[in-house]
């Protein structure tokens, strides 16, 4: 394989002026990408973006990669397809809560279960920002908006808890915040072999203004988001006073690490097969008002989708030699006529 | 030594014959048919079959609702249905024989299990006296025979258990019909052989049961003749027995061999078209990847995925599927990428009658996506030519870089017909140019990309595939500017990529076969004009016709959309136009708005086929008119 030519910035970013509404986190998070891009080692024409409807959906649009732009909830299918046929491609879905879990719900739990190889970003603003302010499957009870006028009824979706549930492989969490957190995530992403799902907490400021700043604002991090590192004690706060243990009854409960003292403090595993601590994790807070994790949730390498498919062919192709359709029509019993 | 000679037993020779085997869903019918079937072939006679069966797997036993009906029509001479009035019935239990006698014809031969006839099925058939005792039976040659105790009885001693030696009676039911019709023996002992090698009792039992049914019809002196159908003089060359999905399974495969584009199925499983999804799956050494996708979205999403990174796109359903799959087939209208959509319709609407065939479908085909979203449409007229309807719809879309639909339907797809195998080297070839490099070049000199450049003589886009350097763009469902493929939401642009994706279907008419016009083609009295599998029923209908000095000519439409360009002097050429179909009237609407001429629309939405006896009634009643 011969060198990838050295990239910057500028040469994954298209000559589409980008339309999001100004002050949109959606911006951050490109950028985020587009300065991982270069460091990731891989050509630009080996990459494709793959996104369904929405503001997040435009996101192709801005890439200089090879993009579609398909229709709502589908991304994951599209690029299922799309990694099956040509497995050395490296695929991005990005999507919004409404596309992914709503509309798309089915295609992403059946994307993580199959393990395809697929980085998939799902931007959670916890509302429709496109069909401009509806609630969402992500917006919280009680939700007033254009289509709940006397207050949103739904049980939210915890994504992590879905992705888990579906049997994803690698689950991480970030925020439209933190650039490098973003990008160490997506790299993670990048290079874990399966499906990996990142949940992005992003910020709508024209629909749903300031839904994660109790925990994404600079002054509230140290105490709000809990920082999950691979074989650390789950520790967080100012001070680093707070952890994470998990109590008699198996959930995982925040606690001051005074109380119980660091031996009792759960050590973060993210490779463990068994995905109940993580999905714990996930239930640590009820939603961005309490002290909530971000980091890889798990990352556990399992058989790859299309590799094994691709295996398959060549298994298939060296039992019976490649397809010989003179053969094949002469696969039943036959019979002459002269 | 004895005396014994064997018994003298006349045959007469038949020029036809239409068998029709019925039982319970779980007495083996399906199988009984089709073994009689491709015996028949290997004899060399033509045929055609119709397998006609419940949509539950197990009905409740001995009841009306799970009778399961095979007929198959066997002849000397080429046919192409599988006949009207079956000459013999065999019925397992008195339900099949309720159900099915309204189609044996009068005076036919029916044979059964008087086992089955106890009071308990008599009762759930519905009969209040033993038909086989009470007379009502007289017009008919009854042969009562005790299929399930004599197989029993010659499974003794194989260390059977009880339950599959009785299981084994629908092969007993074959050796008696094989004897009775001199089809030979051999291929479905060697069949039974092949199929049951890891269970040696059952292949056992069957084979008893085959040799029983054999001897029962040689030693029980109930039959005076047996009867023979001689191979069908057909065209030279070397035959199999293919039923449709089966050959579409293969010209799907055969185009993406022609094109040397891999082939990527996304299918969710429905009937009939699961049959297509189970071959291809079995055709991984061709380079074949199939998906069971979640849902029927996901199918044909993902075969849009797969097409867009450079494989041969297809998605396989019926049409409930074709519903959910609307929008992404107006997303490939707008990507203007291959795509292979493959509607194996059935009875609807909703669930309707899955196991039964119907084309009512073509409007969907037609309108059924939102906006102004064109669409070609190539529909199978039998179940060999399922094979080459499948590679032009594929020569379709890889050429012109547009999904296309293919019609077939539960008929097509199930029943089956001798085939004249293909020389391979004379199949088209559908090489494909992928993009390579820049196409248009900037004011300033800048060598660039752009996707939405067309090629002037076919009007497609380039189909530059992700891996390919220079080439990155970005596509999508958004209004397009034509050549940059920019987003373009303005009045005038949209207007004209509307009325160019309508002029990118309506060329290839220039590149499609003229219709296909049999019979009396200068100075016939009627059209009849069809598309589908109407073909075999019309075709017998007509000929029918013309032997009584009518004056009939036959148009077979393959191409709904773009339609052939003769079609409308085809049309307008004879006094009258009739346009049979499984369906209420779509094609004679489309024909009567297309042409402004008087067609007659001969609709059948029953969830069976036209026989040719009720086409050729059509044709001397609009003849009489």
């Amino acid at each position: 394989m011969t060198d990838v030519p050295t990239t910057t910035k500028a040469d994954w970013t298209s000559d589409q002026e980008v339309r999001w509404c100004p002050g949109c986190g959606d911006y951050s998070i490109l950028t985020a990408v587009q300065l991982l891009m270069p460091e990731l080692g891989v050509r630009r024409e080996d990459t494709v973006f793959v996104s369904g409807i929405g503001c997040a959906a435009r996101f192709p649009y801005y890439m200089n990669t090879y993009g579609m732009h398909g229709i709502h909830g589908r991304a994951p299918a599209l690029a299922t397809g799309l990694a099956m046929a040509r497995p050395e491609l490296h695929v991005w879905v990005v999507g919004g809560d409404g596309d992914m879990l709503s509309i798309g719900g089915n295609h992403l739990l059946h994307a993580l279960r199959r393990n395809v190889n697929l980085n998939i970003l799902l931007f959670n603003n916890q509302i429709y920002g496109l069909t401009k302010g509806q609630y969402s499957p992500t917006s919280e009870i009680g939700k007033v908006t254009k289509s709940t006028p006397a207050g949103s009824i739904d049980e939210p979706f915890n994504p992590i808890s879905v992705a888990l549930g579906a049997e994803a492989s690698f689950v991480a969490r970030t925020h439209d915040m933190d650039r490098q957190h973003m990008m160490d995530m997506f790299r993670r992403a990048h290079d874990f072999p399966g499906a990996s799902f990142v949940e992005v907490f992003q910020n709508c400021n024209v629909f749903n203004d300031g839904a994660f700043g109790a925990i994404t604002k600079k002054d509230k991090r140290a105490s709000m988001l809990i920082h999950l590192e691979h074989g650390q004690p789950i520790r967080f706060g100012e001070n680093n006073e707070k952890g994470v243990v998990i109590n008699p009854q198996g959930s995982a409960e925040v606690v001051d690490v005074a109380d119980v003292g660091e031996s009792a403090l759960l050590v973060h595993d993210e490779t463990r097969q068994d995905p109940s601590l993580a999905f714990a994790l996930s239930r640590v807070s009820a939603g961005p008002f309490e002290p909530t994790p971000i980091g890889v949730y798990r990352a556990v390498e399992r058989s790859e989708y299309a590799t094994e498919a691709s295996k398959q062919l060549a298994m298939a192709q060296e039992q019976s030699g490649p397809g010989d359709l003179e053969a094949l029509l002469h696969s039943r019993p036959t019979w002459e006529v002269s | 030594m004895t005396d014994t000679v064997p018994r003298t037993v006349g045959t007469q020779e038949l020029s036809r014959l239409v068998v029709r085997f019925a039982g319970d869903s779980g007495d083996g019918m399906q199988l009984t048919g089709d073994r009689f079937t491709s015996a028949s072939a290997l004899f060399g006679n033509d045929l055609a079959t119709l397998p006609e069966f419940p949509a539950e797997i197990r009905a409740p036993q001995g009841t009306l609702a799970g009778v399961s009906a095979f007929q198959v029509q066997v002849s000397d001479h080429d046919i192409t249905t599988p006949g009207d009035a079956p000459n013999v019935l065999v019925a397992m239990n008195p339900a099949a024989l309720r159900k099915e006698l309204v189609h044996l014809e009068f005076g036919g031969t029916i044979i059964v299990n008087q086992d089955a006839f106890i009071e308990r099925n008599l009762t759930k058939a519905g009969y209040d006296s033993d038909p086989l005792d009470d007379g009502s039976l007289d017009n008919y040659t009854l042969f009562k025979v005790p299929m399930t105790t004599i197989t029993k009885e010659v499974c003794k001693g194989l260390g059977v258990k009880p339950r599959d030696a009785e299981r084994s009676k629908n092969f007993f039911a074959l050796g008696l019909l094989s004897w009775l019709y001199n089809r030979p023996a051999q291929p479905t002992l060697d069949w039974i052989s092949a199929k049951f090698k890891r269970q040696q009792l059952i292949a056992d039992a069957n084979t008893a049961a085959f040799k029983a049914g054999m001897a029962f019809g040689e030693t029980a002196e109930l039959f005076d003749f047996t009867y023979e159908v001689k191979p069908a003089v057909l065209e030279p060359g070397t035959y199999t027995n293919v039923n449709g999905n089966t050959a579409l399974s293969w010209g799907l495969v055969a185009a993406s061999q022609q094109a040397k584009v891999p082939l990527f199925l996304g299918s969710y499983p429905i009937t009939p078209a699961s049959d297509i999804l189970h071959e291809l799956s079995q055709r991984k050494n061709f380079g074949v990847r199939t998906l069971q996708a979640e849902d029927e979205i996901a199918a044909v999403c993902a075969a849009l995925g797969a097409s867009f990174g450079g494989h041969l796109g297809i998605t396989t359903t019926s049409g409930p599927g074709i519903a959910l799959k609307g929008e992404t087939i107006g997303l490939a209208v707008s990507l203007e990428l291959p795509l292979l959509v493959i509607n194996i319709q059935r009875g609807g609407p909703s669930t309707g009658l899955p196991t039964k065939t119907e084309s009512a479908d073509l409007m969907q085909a037609m309108y059924g996506r939102h906006g102004e979203s064109p669409v070609p449409i190539v529909a199978a007229y039998s179940p060999s030519q399922c094979f080459f309807a499948a590679i032009e719809a594929a020569r379709i879309a890889l050429k012109y870089r547009t999904p296309v639909i293919l019609l077939s339907d539960g008929y097509l797809a199930n029943g089956s017909e001798p085939w004249l195998l293909p020389d391979v080297s004379s199949l088209p070839d559908l090489t494909v140019e992928f993009a390579t490099g820049p196409n248009h070049t900037e004011e300033d000199g800048t060598e660039v990309f752009w996707p939405y450049l067309r090629d002037p003589e076919t009007k497609a886009r380039p189909w530059a595939v992700p891996g390919t350097p220079g080439l990155t763009h970005r596509i999508g469902g958004i209004e397009k500017e034509d050549g940059t493929g920019n987003i373009n939401y303005e009045p005038d642009n949209h207007g004209y990529m509307v009325k160019l994706r309508e002029e990118r279907v309506a060329h290839i008419a220039n590149d499609i076969p003229p219709t296909m016009l049999d019979g009396d083609v200068d100075d016939a009295d009627l059209l009849v004009l069809g598309w589908g599998s109407t073909w075999g029923a019309i075709t017998s209908a007509v000929m029918r016709a013309r032997s009584e000095g009518h004056k009939v000519a036959h148009a077979h439409v393959t191409h709904l959309n773009p339609l052939p360009k003769d079609l409308g002097d085809i049309v307008r050429r004879y006094p009258k136009v009739l346009v049979p179909e499984m369906n209420l009237g779509q094609f004679c609407r489309i024909i009567r708005s297309e042409f402004l001429v008087d067609a007659q629309s001969v609709a059948k939405v029953e969830g069976v086929p036209f026989t040719a006896a009720e086409l050729h009634r059509h044709i001397n009643g609009a003849l009489d008119d």
